[in-house]
């Protein structure tokens, strides 16, 4: 997947920058000296190829009334497949990683209330049999920024 | 208090701003408002915090960023909030997060590194402990993606 320094300073923009306004497109365009035509084929070949994963709107899940909260469970090795099929069934899991540690399995887990989350964790205890699961809800956050700058 | 055509609005922005000349324009004609009161709503959400910001989230591993570590530390209750607001302002600390204590679990501040590799990540903790003056902490890296989506919103 090659991408040209041209691509990488858009990626910069657009994670930052994006403009709202009629032509958006045109406007990052101006910036970077591209035309909108050659601005939408670079997004919609790194859109196709996986490397922007979305371009559209980035939300704050408690703003929206949302509850959320990171969870470690401790999983047999030769279980990892199995569980993480159970785990990732859930819409609001939207991210999972394997990791060093005796809690190897991280994932994050978002629901419309604290109700219904615990009823899930609960229930991803019974399906897998799994009882310890560490519960590490945000209390203070301090930082998040997710643009990678290249 | 959202309004309704806040969630309309919010579901559209999730679904992706479509890849057209005038992409805040299409959006409107599907909710059929106009354009302004649209760009109007969208730019009230943003103060608001609602959006926390439009543009792209990009897959970060297939741009070089191969290591990631989640760091996690054992911060002395009454200095947290210094010691993360410390944190927070190194670069390489893309997320930083006071997390309760458990049995069995110490840590009680988590941040996020991204390195090229795992040794840069490595010298970055060890900086950002002598920086903060803390010594109990621990690395964790990833191993594998197991998943990666963004959450979908009044669906």
């Amino acid at each position: 997947m090659k991408i040209d320094q041209m691509d990488k300073n858009l990626l910069n923009l657009i994670q930052t920058n994006f403009p709202l306004s009629p032509e958006p497109y045109r406007e990052i365009g101006e910036m970077l000296g591209l035309g909108t035509e050659e601005v939408l084929a670079r997004l919609k070949k790194m859109i196709d190829n996986g490397l922007i994963r979305r371009l559209g709107g980035i939300f704050d899940s408690k703003m929206l009334g949302y509850c959320s909260t990171l969870c470690a469970m401790q999983v047999d090795e030769k279980r990892i497949e199995e569980v993480a099929e159970v785990v990732n069934s859930y819409p609001g899991v939207t991210h999972n990683y394997l990791r060093e540690h005796k809690f190897n399995m991280w994932f994050t887990f978002t629901a419309p209330s604290i109700e219904e989350l615990n009823t899930c964790i609960a229930q991803i205890k019974v399906d897998t049999g799994i009882h310890n699961i560490l519960i590490l809800p945000a209390q203070e956050l301090f930082k998040i920024r997710v643009n990678f700058e290249l | 208090m959202l309004l309704d055509l806040d969630r309309r609005i919010i579901k559209e922005l999730q679904n992706g701003l479509p890849l057209k000349k005038y992409p805040y324009r299409v959006i409107a004609g599907r909710l059929k408002i106009s354009e302004s009161k649209l760009m109007n709503r969208v730019e009230y959400l943003i103060k608001k915090g609602v959006i926390r910001r439009l543009g792209a989230a990009v897959r970060h591993q297939e741009l070089g960023f191969t290591a990631n570590a989640m760091v996690v530390w054992d911060v002395p209750d009454n200095k947290i909030s210094r010691v993360g607001t410390t944190m927070a302002e190194f670069k390489e600390v893309t997320h930083c997060y006071q997390r309760p204590r458990q049995t069995g679990w110490p840590y009680n501040l988590f941040t996020m590194v991204h390195g090229r590799s795992r040794e840069e990540c490595i010298k970055i903790a060890e900086k950002i402990a002598r920086v903060v003056g803390i010594d109990r902490y621990n690395l964790l890296f990833s191993t594998a993606e197991l998943k990666k989506t963004s959450m979908r919103y009044f669906e």
